[in-house]
């Protein structure tokens, strides 16, 4: 292996001579024990090199290993419910290894050698493939069924297929192509700086079904679209991204921990083998993968964790999969991007970030999608990607949220003052929004109601009026309203606390299906209705809000998954009116 | 046996440039003797193949360029920890300051630690009772938790930080318990008046207590809250105890940091703090939890004082983005006379949810503070309106909720330094308040409890 010199070493940041003939972002070795780095930056024969591990104890002098290959992730079977640091090495392997504290140096490959995995057949001998196309399958966890593809760039005739039990490294198909015969084993690996081709994108037009009420009728995001949640500290940001990794309806949800809590990864670790995803009734570690580089873990490695991420969720997506993927915290990836700058000394822009940051993040983003697969069988996949933002003291011009902003579609503002009020998701209703509404119309229409998307307008429009009805009122009281007024105020609340506000740690609550949305957010804006029917007959405000049939629905989120208690309110809504009137008569 | 150095050539605040140096590495240990022959300590910073910049612990006053005699000694800064070290007193840089001997060391740890394995990690849940109503009650603490104070200048963190250290305990559990406690640049008199309240009440005994104080080095306060932390992860993962860390004043610390990356001139992010201050914070925060197997904990309470009382400062920011939560102290409160001045809308604690409940405190806990939460919000949102438009432009519904804003700081959050309220008395006190709004309008508990507590 060639070999460098290293120079100078400050922090994260290491420099080499005599590095001739290595090239960027290749995956370099540094000192005798063997710390993982990369380089990323070459001037003459020296390279700078942002260091993934702790560099205590490194001096100039000390030799660099030049591997000439760029750092890379293995995918293949053992993928699903593993949890790897940054740069995928195994945290479970590594604690079995070393103990409970994180030391350096330590290599171990991120899939398991020596287990064997089913190996099905899904072509036969003689047959001609490109690449994409399935060789076979592995039942990986009861959840994922892992598809062996033709690598990329390989097209041929298949000469040789097994079935059985094999390991990743060993052989499990022969293709022969133009050139030579080409030997497939189960695993590939790829370079997490370069995107998984496709064949084709088209447009997002499915609803990513999330349980959560204010993102699924309110702000809904689609499979294979963006979203971002900026927050302060305290928002909820984390809440949202954990309920989202949970219920939605992704089959494939790669968690990526970047520079966040310790005691987050726990959670999930702790939480996910017991939690039931509520569409196949399994254990939701099955269909996940963490990627867990938290806050005190080096930060070099917490810039490449988002990619590690991504690269594996685009392979899943190859599958034809439905992936979502969660970054949590993007901040905290730019913060790295800018220590390693800052060392480097480049010019910086707005607040100490290079000036590449927005179209890092905008190049991160476009890796969302929903696609045509490589393949002959033209199979859809779809990868979303929701990234969580932490901007400095909660403030919107941070250059981090401003230039995701410009790149996703959707934007949840998390609000620390309806978080101090226990309103959660802390999601404020005026200032976020979907650019997919109009994208998803036609499956709402197909797939839940014909009338959701009037609904979803009625309801927002009531949340508007409520915020200039409040000016009002703050100015001049809420005498001066008119009773339809005050009217709007009441049902505008009900809409915020008995449809948004949604208990993440209540059993019944924290999941909501699209189809019982519907029918809860029809039952509060009938309840508007019939009250304004009830007004203009002469009836009056304060009879209208003691009718018992209000604390029904601000409990209806308490009642089990299933249509007959809803309507049962329905119905009581229309009866409690009927015998209002009746009264009067 | 060291190779020594005579190659000083710049010296800069507290950084020393050492020329033509061999085989030096990155974050050696550097002793420093200076031309009276005073020992001096550093860490190296930067390191090339011409020269070392080096950190020097104790300050460069009084050192000069051509007599300074510099030796690398090829290891990181250590604590030498034994079971000896409980009871005692140490300055910043780990070297006894109570006139004891020195500590006979057992074993010789790296201050900087490792970072815990995620993976290792068991998730904080046993309820720690402080006895305090707005922390036991609003945002209550777990075992393995960080959750740091939030104070300003003249407001009595201190009092309620020894408060915690007195009456904190997990409930009917009798374990071995100690106290750690890290002072980073706070006056001899905040620092006495822990050490004589620790000493009141015999938690001396099995406190470590780590000074550094205002007159100190400031460039020893980077090394203070790492020390602490090592001697805590001894007793808490060799030892089996419950460990209980108190840094104050995290902003001195910080400050220190801004100080040393001016000094090498780096290029600052927000207000001339260093770009790296999240993840140097992180850092020390990170190393308070459980780990998977072992019987001890590390309970961490950070104390910082937000300059302007202002949240968005990046010290409070970016340690609200690392810690589990924080417990808020307000002005406003605290000038109406109210011990502890604890606002506990801004406060949160993230790791509540799996620490209370049916078990732990008592099945309704979550419900009633969640309840509480959103009427003293909306009690608070009355007496904002009652200020501009006057009391009797309220509806008669929010009337109540201002009384109630009203009841809830004179009661609930309104306690003596010396009492220590049981969980089922703050639970208990928070429904006979709930018991003046009517019952319809208790929208975030659930039906059963209504029923049981609120027939």
């Amino acid at each position: 292996m060639k070999q460098g010199k290293i120079i100078r070493v400050a922090g994260p940041l290491v420099v080499a001579s005599d590095c001739l003939g290595a090239k960027m972002y290749d995956m370099v070795k540094i000192g005798e024990i063997g710390l993982i780095g990369e380089i990323i930056e070459l001037k003459e024969d020296r390279a700078f090199i942002q260091v993934y591990e702790d560099t205590t104890g490194i001096g100039p002098g000390e030799p660099v290993f030049l591997t000439e290959k760029p750092l890379s992730v293995e995918l293949g079977p053992g993928l699903a419910s593993s949890i790897y640091d940054g740069i995928q090495r195994p945290l479970d392997i590594i604690r079995i290894k070393e103990g409970d504290f994180i030391t350096r140096g330590i290599e171990v490959p991120p899939l398991d050698r020596e287990k064997k995995w089913s190996f099905a057949p899904l072509v036969g001998e003689g047959q001609e493939v490109i690449q994409g196309d399935f060789l076979g399958e592995v039942e990986e966890t009861p959840l994922v069924r892992h598809k062996i593809m033709v690598p990329s760039g390989c097209a041929g005739k298949i000469v040789e297929i097994k079935e059985g039990e094999f390991t990743v490294e060993e052989v499990v198909a022969r293709i022969e192509t133009e050139k030579n015969v080409k030997e497939v084993k189960m695993f590939q690996t790829w370079s997490i700086r370069k995107n998984r081709e496709v064949h084709e994108r088209l447009m997002p037009d499915e609803p990513l079904s999330t349980g959560q009420r204010v993102l699924d009728t309110l702000f809904p995001l689609t499979k294979g679209g963006t979203a971002c949640v900026p927050g302060p500290f305290g928002s909820g940001k984390t809440v949202v991204q954990h309920q989202l990794a949970k219920w939605s309806d992704a089959q494939i949800i790669v968690f990526v921990a970047c520079g966040e809590r310790g005691n987050e990864v726990a959670d999930l670790l702790i939480s996910f083998p017991d939690l039931k995803d509520p569409h196949t009734d399994r254990p939701l570690i099955e269909r996940t993968i963490i990627i867990a580089n938290t806050s005190n873990m080096p930060v070099a490695a917490r810039e490449a964790s988002i990619y590690t991420g991504m690269t594996i969720a685009e392979y899943f997506r190859d599958m034809g999969y439905s992936v979502a993927l969660m970054a949590d915290s993007s901040s905290r990836w730019a913060e790295a991007l800018r220590e390693i700058s800052g060392r480097m000394e480049e010019m910086p822009g707005e607040e100490g970030y290079p000036a590449y940051l927005a179209s890092r993040i905008a190049a991160f983003y476009e890796r969302a999608g929903k696609v045509i697969c490589l393949g002959s069988d033209r199979r859809m996949g779809a990868l979303s990607v929701i990234g969580a933002v932490s901007p400095p003291g909660g403030d919107l011009s941070d250059p981090v949220v401003q230039s995701t902003l410009k790149v996703v579609k959707v934007f949840w503002a998390l609000d620390d003052r309806l978080a101090n009020m226990r309103h959660f998701p802390a999601i404020n209703w005026l200032f976020s929004y979907s650019l997919y509404i109009e994208n998803i119309k036609d499956y709402w229409k197909n797939q839940v109601a014909e009338d959701f998307s009037d609904l979803r307008q009625n309801a927002m429009q009531l949340l508007e009026e409520e915020s200039e009805l409040q000016e009002i009122a703050r100015l001049v009281g809420v005498e001066s309203l008119s009773a339809r007024e005050r009217l709007i105020l009441e049902s505008a609340r009900s809409i915020r606390e008995d449809f948004l506000h949604q208990n993440a740690f209540h059993p019944q609550d924290a999941y909501t299906s699209l189809r019982i949305q519907y029918l809860m957010l029809r039952t509060i804006l009938h309840f508007h209705n019939q009250g304004l029917r009830a007004l203009e007959e002469g009836m009056n405000l304060e009879e209208i809000l003691a009718l018992r049939v209000r604390e029904k629905i601000s409990k209806m989120k308490f009642l089990p998954e299933e249509d007959a208690g809803i309507l049962e309110v329905y119905i009581e809504v229309d009866n409690s009116f009927r015998e209002l009137l009746k009264s009067k008569e | 046996m060291y190779k020594e150095y005579l190659t000083v050539s710049n010296i800069v605040g507290p950084l020393l440039i050492v020329e033509k140096i061999r085989e030096v590495k990155y974050g050696e240990l550097v002793e420093i003797e200076t031309a009276a022959g005073v020992l001096r300590r550093g860490t190296v910073l930067d390191v090339s193949t011409e020269r070392a910049i080096v950190q020097v612990f104790e300050g460069t006053v009084g050192l000069d360029v051509d007599k300074s005699r510099v030796r690398f000694l090829g290891r990181s800064q250590q604590l030498g920890v034994s079971e000896e070290i409980i009871g005692r007193i140490f300055d910043g840089s780990g070297k006894p300051r109570d006139r004891g001997p020195q500590i006979i060391a057992e074993k010789m740890l790296d201050i900087n630690g490792s970072p815990i394995n995620p993976q290792a990690r068991d998730y904080p849940s046993e309820f720690i009772q402080t006895g305090i109503s707005s922390i036991d009650g609003m945002n209550p603490l777990v075992r393995g938790q960080k959750l740091p104070l939030f104070s300003g200048s003249g407001l009595p963190h201190a009092r309620i930080a020894a408060q915690n250290a007195r009456q904190a305990k997990v409930l009917g559990k009798e374990e071995k318990f100690a106290v750690v406690f890290g002072a980073m640049g706070i006056t001899f008199e905040e620092a006495n008046f822990f050490i004589e309240d620790f000493r009141n009440t015999g938690a001396l005994e099995r406190a470590v207590l780590f000074l550094n104080l205002a007159n100190e080095p400031p460039i020893e306060r980077l090394a203070t809250p790492r020390l602490a932390l090592t001697c805590a992860e001894y007793l808490a993962f060799d030892l089996d105890m419950h460990v209980l860390v108190i840094l104050v004043d995290m902003t001195f610390y910080a400050e220190a940091l801004r100080e040393i990356a001016a000094a090498r001139k780096e290029i600052p992010g927000r207000r001339g703090y260093p770009g790296y201050l999240y993840t140097d914070l992180a850092s020390i925060y990170e190393r308070a939890g459980r780990i998977k197997g072992k019987k001890g904990s590390i309970t961490l309470i950070p104390i910082l004082t937000m300059p302007e009382d202002d949240k968005t400062h990046p010290i409070a920011d970016l340690t609200g983005y690392i810690t589990e939560g924080q417990i808020m102290l307000s002005r406003e409160i605290h000038r109406k006379g109210i011990y502890p001045p604890i606002d506990v809308l801004p406060s949160l604690s993230r790791l509540k949810d799996k620490g209370i409940g049916a078990g732990k405190t008592r099945e309704d806990h979550a419900d009633v503070l969640n309840q509480l939460f959103a009427c003293y919000a909306r009690g608070k949102e009355a007496r904002e309106l009652a200020l501009i438009l006057g009391e009797a432009a309220l509806t008669d519904i929010d009337k109540l909720y201002l009384e109630f804003a009203d009841l809830f700081e004179n009661e609930f959050v309104r306690q003596g330094e010396f009492e220590s309220r049981s969980i089922i008395d703050t639970i208990d006190l928070g429904w006979r308040l709930l018991r003046t709004i009517p019952r319809a309008e208790l929208k975030r508990i659930r039906p059963e409890y209504l029923e049981k507590y609120y027939p």
